[in-house]
């Protein structure tokens, strides 16, 4: 991480006493697969092990959840040629979780050229998967060739336009954005007007005290505009949610964590299931990159997150699937 | 003081080599020479040459050598491919002069021109 991005963690706008060398800590804990809690104001930490400790003392009425990302089912080219099995570890690592997710969000690139057998393989696969709910947004590989008309066909039940839709769990308000749509020429990700207006309203009535979760394919900030890594018109569903005293936003398209928080809002993108891809500017283009093959499972993952009831923030784990 | 100017020029030279960007990826205007030709090539996230100028009633024939599907979009709605995966190609007749804009749909930062004379 750059220091640059170290600082844009920094800013303390909540007031909850959190200091710069502790937050920074915690962030360094997070990325060896350790996480952090908030509990009045403290953050502590959790190693992988210590989780277990976490989960039993997690009260009724307390959230887990799992995102997958970038699944790209179909890809064979050199950087995985078994995209297929990298996806069934990805699903080990979901089931050996001590506790069962409630649900998993898969935020995108569920398949690499839109085609029915590549959408019916990862529906197969994902029936083995201990959690039995799946909701999702597309990715610009989802829907190519037909204007999204198949992925709406599969998974538009209960969503409006090209797909966004919300529901709640355990008090937790999740929002499911479509930012893959209508793109234009030297542009971002877009959601369009249609797709605001439904948002400020979906959320209008909430109390700030609510949490709220975000799911969309492209990252809704800034990630690396050069690389079409951002979100042109992002920037008005934010204000919408600015109001609320914890927002979630989880991100992939980037097949690589990146973390930052602004404010009250936390903005996390998830590793593929399918194959790495290079840091923003590090190397010729943001296109599949080849590892040698005994470091690729340690670049991709799953990610899971929980939520304890009155705590501020949610906790976030990365894990690859060595 | 000459061998204060030789270094100085040497540093000059290496700043300005160094000052390159490294990311060949979305590259629109690469050269400002009239490229000629019938083939565009997608490479690195990027169509090569990114204008190309031909004569009325020329087939251009796009190829794409990434490992990422691409699609060709034309700004205007006048043209526009299914993805093509590694080493899929999309042509296209251009009876009409003018400049056509297009760009990668799944990719919009990947932009081009065809001009046809």
């Amino acid at each position: 991480m750059s220091d640059k991005k170290n600082d844009e963690l920094l800013h303390d706008h909540n007031h909850d006493g959190i200091d710069r060398r502790g937050f920074l800590k915690c962030m360094a804990w997070a990325g060896t697969g350790a996480f952090c809690v908030m509990k009045g104001g403290v953050l502590s930490s959790y190693g992988l092990g210590g989780f277990s400790d976490f989960a039993k003392h997690a009260a009724k009425g307390d959230l887990s959840f799992v995102q997958i990302s970038d699944s790209h089912m179909g890809f064979d080219k050199a950087a995985n040629p078994d995209v297929v099995s990298t996806f069934k570890a990805a699903i080990d690592k979901i089931n050996a979780l001590p506790t069962p997710p409630a649900f998993i969000l898969h935020t995108g690139d569920i398949s690499h050229l839109s085609k029915p057998a590549e959408f019916d393989t990862v529906d197969q696969l994902l029936k083995g998967a201990s959690a039995k709910d799946v909701f999702f947004v597309p990715g610009e590989h989802d829907v190519l060739n037909d204007d999204g008309k198949q992925y709406l066909e599969r998974y538009g039940k209960g969503t409006q336009g090209a797909g966004w839709h919300s529901f709640d769990n355990k008090g937790v308000h999740f929002v499911g954005l479509v930012n893959v749509m209508n793109l234009k020429a030297g542009g971002l990700g877009s959601l369009g007007a249609e797709q605001l207006d439904w948002l400020e309203k979906d959320v209008k009535h909430l109390s700030k005290s609510t949490p709220i979760v975000v799911f969309a394919h492209i990252p809704l900030w800034s990630v690396y505009p050069e690389w079409g890594w951002g979100t042109d018109d992002s920037g008005h569903a934010l204000s919408y949610l600015k109001r609320f005293g914890s927002v979630t936003v989880l991100n992939g398209h980037i097949h690589q964590t990146m973390q930052k928080v602004e404010g009250n809002i936390t903005f996390h993108t998830a590793t593929s299931t399918a194959f790495p891809q290079p840091k923003p500017g590090q190397g010729p283009s943001p296109g599949p990159m080849k590892v040698p093959a005994d470091q690729l499972r340690s670049l991709l993952g799953v990610t899971d997150v929980n939520y304890v009831q009155h705590h501020h923030a949610l906790a976030i784990t990365d894990s690859d699937l060595v | 003081m000459k061998n204060r100017l030789w270094v100085l020029a040497m540093a000059l030279v290496l700043i300005t080599a160094g000052a390159r960007n490294p990311s060949k990826a979305f590259a629109a205007s690469a050269n400002t020479q009239a490229a000629t030709g019938t083939v565009v090539k997608i490479d690195n996230f990027s169509f090569s040459p990114a204008e190309l100028t031909v004569p009325v009633g020329t087939t251009v024939r796009w190829t794409n050598a990434d490992d990422i599907p691409h699609t060709i979009v034309s700004d205007d709605k006048i043209f526009k491919s299914k993805a093509l995966d590694t080493d899929e190609q999309f042509t296209y007749t251009f009876t009409k002069p003018g400049t056509y804009g297009y760009f990668c749909g799944l990719h919009p930062k990947m932009t081009a021109k065809i001009v046809v004379q």
